[in-house]
C-alpha cells in the first residue's frame, strides 16, 4: 500500500493552500489528489478579476489566483494526482487512515496517510432541492454549470435569461451574460436582502440595469421542451409566494445561485459529524475535526465569501496537519475544550470549539449573520463577563465576520459565546 | 422489408412484449414517438413490484399483477436491472381501517398472494422502527418487491434488439392501413413501417391508436402522480415499502426505498392533460403533509428532486383491456394499463403473445434466443479486483464523470453505445444515473454533453436533455 505522511482530498484553492502550508511547515511527504484535470478548482471558471485583494494585495482573475496556488505546489515539489477521485476514507492500525481512490493509470487504490485533510469544496443548490414547481424542461441551470458552460467550453446556454438568487455566482453570471450578448431579464431573490458582496451588486447588475427584485421567487417554470417563460412572484414575511402578485416573464433559461452546499459525503462517510447550520464538519481551532489527525479547510468546511480567506484557513489546517504528523498526536498540551456559542443574529461560528493550551495563542474565530444589521456591536463574552466589544456600521449575511480573541483570555475562560447587538 | 409483429410504444409493456417475440423465429420492430423507450408511464411512477392484493379477484388485473409479481426477480436477474423483494406494509391509522386491511388480506388471498398476514401497530414498528406511533396494524405483504422501472424497459428493448428486433425512434404513429395481409404504419413524419401484425402498447397514446384499427370504444385519461424523491442519507429511513390504507379521501402517499438507494415519497393523483409532467405547490405540499403520518421523521429537506408521471385510466373500465382488436384482426391491444401495471408487465407481455398465437401469429422457437443482458452501469456493482480487471482494458472506467453517484466514463460510453444507445442527456442520465445524484448534474453535465456529442458525430449545441426541441445550449456567443 502507498503510504504518506499527509493526504489532502481537493486540488481547489483549500487543497494547494493547505499542501503548501504543511510543506512550509516542515512534513514534506503530502499527496494532493484532485478529481478534475488539473489542479485550481472551480477557480479556473472564475475569469473574473477581484480575487487576492487579501492575499497577495492586487486583483487577480480566478484562473491568476488558482495558477498562484498551482506553481507553489509544483516549487516545491510536492505530489499530486489529477482525474483522480477519492472513493472512501477510512481507520488503521496506530492511528492511520486509508484513503481509498480510483483512476484510470491505478484502478481502485489505497494510501495510508498518516493525516488527511478534506478540502472537497461545495455545490450547488439544485431546483430540485428549491422545489420549484411546474414544467420540467431543458434550460435550467445552475449558475456555475452555465459558468462552466461559457468560460471553460466557449458554449452558451441561453439568450433570455432569468436569475433566481443573487449569490455571488449568480450576480456574476448575471454580468457574464450580458457581455456574451444575453439579455438578462431579472435577478429575483427570496430574501429581502441579497446573499451576495455588495460589490457585486452594484458592479454586475446596477452597473447593466439588470432588475434585482427582493423578496421575489420563480413559482412556476413553464415550457414542455425548453424554458419558455417563469411565474415570478412576490413572497410574504414567511416567505410564501404572494400568488395576486406575480407576474409572467418569457424567457429560454434559468439559472439558479440560491446557495452552496458543503460536499461532505465523504466526510460523513468517514464518520465525522457536521454542524447543522455550516454543514460542514465541527472542528477546534485548527480546523481538526473530532477525528484524530482529520482535518478540513476552505469551503467543505464552510461557504466563504471571498477566496483569500479560504487560503488563510487552510494555512492554519495545513500547519496544523504537519504538525500532527510530527509529533505523533494531537495538542497534547491541551488543558480543556470550550465550546463557542452563537448568540442573537450570529448563525454559526468557525472553530465550533478551541482547544486551550498552557501557552494558547490568539484565536480568530469567522462567523456570519443571520440578517442584514446597521450600527451594532460584535460582542465576546466568558459566560456573563464581557471580554470584547467591537462597534459595526453594517453586518450582513452575504460577507463573513471575523472576531480575535486573545490567548490569555481564553485561558481565563469557561465559556465564550459571540453576540451581534 | 415486411415485419412480422410490429410493437407501438417502448415502455415496459412494448419492450417485454418485443423481448418476448424475439424467443420465436419473428421479425420484430418496435416504434416509439419519444427521443428514448421509457418516456411515458414507465418513466415516472413508484417503481414498485406489487404484492398483488389490490385487483377485485377475477380480473385480468388480479391475474396479470400475481403472475408478473412472481416473474419479476428472475427477469431482472437476466436482464440485469435493479430489483429487491423487500416487502411492503399497508398501515391502518384507524379500526376502520384495520377491517379495510384485512379485507386486502382476503381480497390477496383470493388472488393467490402469498405471504399476507395483519400485523399489530406494534409489531409493525418493531419491523419498521421509524413508523407513526398512531399507526394500530398494517397488512404485511412479504412477495412484494421495488424495481428500477425505467432500465427494465431500457433493458427489454436492449435484450429484443440484442435478439434481433429493430427499434425505430421518434417515430410517432399517425396512420394505419391494413390490406388484409400486411399493416403500412405510417410516422407523424411520413416514414412507412410494413408488418403483418401489430401490438398497440402505446400507453397513454393506446386509444388513438386503437381508434386507427377502427376500435373507438376507449378513451383514456391522464392521471398525474408526484414524487419527491431524497438523498440517500434517507434512504433507510425504511426498508419496505410503506403503503396508507386507501380511504375516499385517496389512496395515500407511499414511503419507500429504491432499488437505486433514495426514498421516495409520492404520488398525488389528479386528472390532468396528456403531456403535463409538471409538479405542482399543492402536489408537493400534499406529499410533504401526508407522508409524514405513516413515517414522521422524513426530512423534506433532503428531496433532491421532484418529478411526476402520468397514468393512462380508462374511463370505460378499471382492467386492464388487453385483447384481440375487434375490427381488425391481426392486432392486439394493450389499453388502459394503469397501476399494477409495471408488477403485471412481464405477465402481460407473455398474455399478450398467446393472444398474437390466437390471432395467428407463427411461434417457431428462436434457439439463439439470449435472455441475458449486462447493463452499461454493471461496473458500480463489481468488486474492486473487478474492477480493476475492467480498468485494465479500459481505462474510462477509472474516470469518474458524475462525482455524486460515483458514475465512470466507461459506464456512460457503454450506455451511448448499447442497445438501445443513448443519444441524450436523460437517456444518459437513466441508463447510469449520472446526474441523479444529489447535485443533480449541476457538476457532469458539461462533462456529459461532451460524451454524447462526440459518441454521436454532432456539435455539441445539437445535444438536448431529452429529444428535439429540448436542445441544451441555443445561446450565440457575442
Amino acid at each position: 500500500m502507498l503510504k504518506r505522511d499527509i493526504v489532502i482530498v481537493g486540488g481547489g484553492p483549500a487543497g494547494c493552500a493547505a499542501a503548501v502550508a504543511a510543506f512550509d511547515a516542515g512534513t514534506k511527504d503530502i499527496l494532493v489528489i484532485e478529481r478534475d484535470e488539473s489542479l485550481g478548482g472551480i477557480l479556473k471558471q472564475c475569469i473574473h478579476n477581484g480575487f487576492g485583494l487579501h492575499r497577495f494585495g492586487e486583483e487577480l482573475t480566478g484562473p491568476e489566483y488558482a495558477d498562484r496556488y498551482k506553481n507553489m505546489v509544483i516549487e516545491r515539489g510536492i505530489d499530486y494526482m489529477v482525474k483522480t477521485m477519492v472513493l472512501s476514507i477510512e481507520y488503521g492500525h496506530d492511528n492511520t487512515k486509508i484513503v481509498t481512490a480510483m483512476n484510470s493509470e491505478n484502478g481502485v487504490f489505497a494510501i495510508e496517510a498518516k493525516a488527511v485533510i478534506l478540502c472537497m469544496g461545495c455545490r450547488e443548490r439544485s431546483r430540485g432541492q428549491l422545489n420549484i414547481p411546474g414544467d420540467r424542461p431543458a434550460g435550467v441551470y445552475t449558475a456555475g454549470t452555465a459558468q462552466r458552460f461559457i468560460n471553460i467550453k466557449g458554449e452558451m446556454p441561453g439568450k433570455n435569461v432569468v436569475i433566481l438568487g443573487s449569490g455571488d455566482i449568480g450576480l456574476i453570471m448575471a454580468r457574464r451574460m450580458t457581455l456574451e450578448g444575453a439579455n438578462v431579464k431579472v435577478v429575483c431573490e427570496l430574501m429581502p436582502y441579497s446573499g451576495g458582496l455588495n460589490r457585486n451588486i452594484v458592479q454586475c447588475l446596477n452597473d447593466f440595469n439588470i432588475p434585482l427584485k427582493l423578496s421575489h421567487t420563480i413559482a412556476k417554470i413553464h415550457g414542455k421542451n425548453r424554458v419558455e417563460g417563469v411565474t415570478i412572484a412576490k413572497v410574504d414575511e414567511r416567505l410564501r409566494v404572494i400568488p395576486e402578485e406575480s407576474e409572467y416573464v418569457e424567457c429560454d433559461t434559468i439559472l439558479l445561485s440560491c446557495g452552496l452546499i458543503p460536499e461532505n459525503e465523504l466526510t460523513k462517510g468517514a464518520g465525522i459529524s457536521l454542524d447543522n447550520v455550516t454543514k460542514g464538519a465541527v472542528v477546534n481551532q485548527d480546523r481538526e475535526t473530532e477525528k484524530d489527525g482529520v482535518y478540513a479547510c476552505g469551503n467543505v468546511l464552510h461557504v466563504h465569501d471571498l477566496v483569500d480567506y479560504v487560503s488563510e484557513e487552510s494555512d492554519i489546517a495545513g500547519k496544523a496537519a504537519a504538525k500532527y504528523v510530527q509529533n505523533g498526536c494531537r495538542n497534547a498540551d491541551r488543558i480543556k475544550t470550550i465550546t463557542v456559542e452563537k448568540q442573537g443574529a450570529v448563525r454559526y461560528t468557525v472553530p465550533q470549539r478551541i482547544d486551550v493550551s498552557e501557552n494558547q495563542e490568539d484565536v480568530k474565530v469567522y462567523f456570519r449573520v443571520g440578517a442584514v444589521l446597521k450600527d451594532v456591536s460584535l460582542v465576546v463574552r466568558n459566560g456573563d463577563q464581557e471580554l470584547m466589544r467591537i462597534k459595526k456600521r453594517k453586518v450582513a449575511p452575504g460577507e463573513m465576520e471575523t472576531v480575535k480573541i486573545k490567548g490569555n483570555m481564553l485561558i481565563d475562560s469557561d465559556r465564550i459565546s459571540i453576540s451581534v447587538e | 422489408m415486411t415485419y412480422d409483429v410490429v410493437v407501438v410504444g417502448a415502455g415496459v409493456v412494448g419492450s417485454l412484449t418485443a423481448r418476448e417475440l424475439t424467443r420465436y423465429k419473428l421479425k420484430v420492430c418496435l416504434l416509439e414517438s419519444e427521443a428514448d423507450v421509457a418516456m411515458g408511464a414507465s418513466r415516472a411512477n413508484s417503481a414498485i413490484v406489487h404484492g398483488g392484493y389490490d385487483p377485485v379477484p377475477g380480473t385480468l388485473k388480479a391475474k396479470l399483477n400475481v403472475e408478473g409479481t412472481v416473474m419479476m426477480e428472475g427477469l431482472c436477474k437476466e436482464l440485469d436491472v435493479g430489483y429487491r423483494k423487500n416487502g411492503s406494509m399497508v398501515v391502518a391509522f384507524s379500526d376502520e381501517q384495520l377491517e379495510h386491511v384485512k379485507m386486502l388480506k382476503e381480497r390477496g388471498e383470493k388472488n393467490g398472494v402469498k405471504g399476507l398476514s395483519v400485523i399489530s401497530g406494534d409489531e409493525a414498528r418493531k419491523l419498521e422502527p421509524q413508523l407513526s406511533d398512531t399507526i394500530v396494524g398494517a397488512l404485511l405483504c412479504t412477495s412484494s418487491g421495488i424495481v428500477c422501472p425505467y432500465n427494465l424497459a431500457v433493458a427489454a428493448a436492449g435484450n429484443a434488439m440484442d435478439n434481433g428486433a429493430d427499434l425505430k425512434l421518434n417515430f410517432r404513429v399517425t396512420g394505419i392501413s391494413d390490406d388484409g395481409d400486411k399493416y403500412v404504419v405510417t410516422s407523424e413524419k411520413g416514414e412507412k413501417v410494413e408488418a403483418r401484425y401489430i401490438v398497440n402498447a402505446a400507453g397513454l397514446g393506446s386509444d388513438a391508436v386503437a381508434a386507427l384499427l377502427g376500435d373507438d370504444k376507449w378513451h383514456l385519461t391522464a392521471k398525474k402522480g408526484e414524487y419527491m424523491l431524497l438523498d440517500k442519507a434517507d434512504g433507510k429511513m425504511v426498508d419496505r415499502t410503506i403503503f396508507q390504507t386507501p380511504t375516499k379521501a385517496g389512496k395515500g402517499i407511499l414511503v419507500t426505498p429504491t432499488v437505486d438507494g433514495n426514498l421516495l415519497t409520492g404520488p398525488t393523483s389528479e386528472k390532468t392533460e396528456k403531456g403535463d409532467k409538471s409538479t405542482t405547490l399543492e402536489g408537493l405540499d400534499k406529499i410533504k403533509s401526508t407522508a409524514v403520518l405513516s413515517v414522521p421523521k422524513v426530512d423534506f429537506r433532503d428531496v433532491i428532486t421532484s418529478f411526476s408521471g402520468l397514468r393512462a385510466s380508462c374511463d370505460e373500465t378499471d382492467d386492464f383491456v388487453i385483447e384481440q382488436s375487434e375490427k381488425s384482426k391481426r392486432a392486439v391491444h394493450a389499453v388502459g394499463i394503469d397501476s399494477p401495471g409495471l408488477s403485471a408487465s412481464p405477465a402481460i407481455a407473455v398474455y399478450i403473445v398467446e393472444l398474437l398465437k390466437k390471432a395467428g401469429v407463427k411461434l417457431e422457437r428462436n434457439e439463439k434466443f439470449n435472455p441475458n443482458r449486462v447493463s452499461c452501469s454493471h461496473f458500480r456493482h463489481l468488486s474492486n479486483e473487478e474492477k480493476n480487471e475492467w480498468i485494465k482494458k479500459e481505462p474510462a472506467y477509472g474516470r469518474i464523470i458524475c462525482r455524486c453517484e460515483n458514475v465512470t466514463e466507461g459506464e456512460i460510453l457503454a450506455a451511448l453505445r448499447q442497445n438501445p444507445k443513448a443519444t441524450t442527456l436523460d437517456a444518459v442520465k437513466r441508463r447510469t444515473r449520472a446526474g441523479m445524484g444529489r447535485c443533480q448534474a449541476g457538476f457532469c453535465t458539461p462533462f456529459t454533453t461532451g460524451l454524447i456529442a462526440q459518441e454521436l458525430g454532432i456539435e455539441e449545441t445539437k445535444v438536448t436533455k431529452f429529444g428535439e426541441g429540448s436542445e441544451l445550449l441555443i445561446g450565440e456567443r457575442k
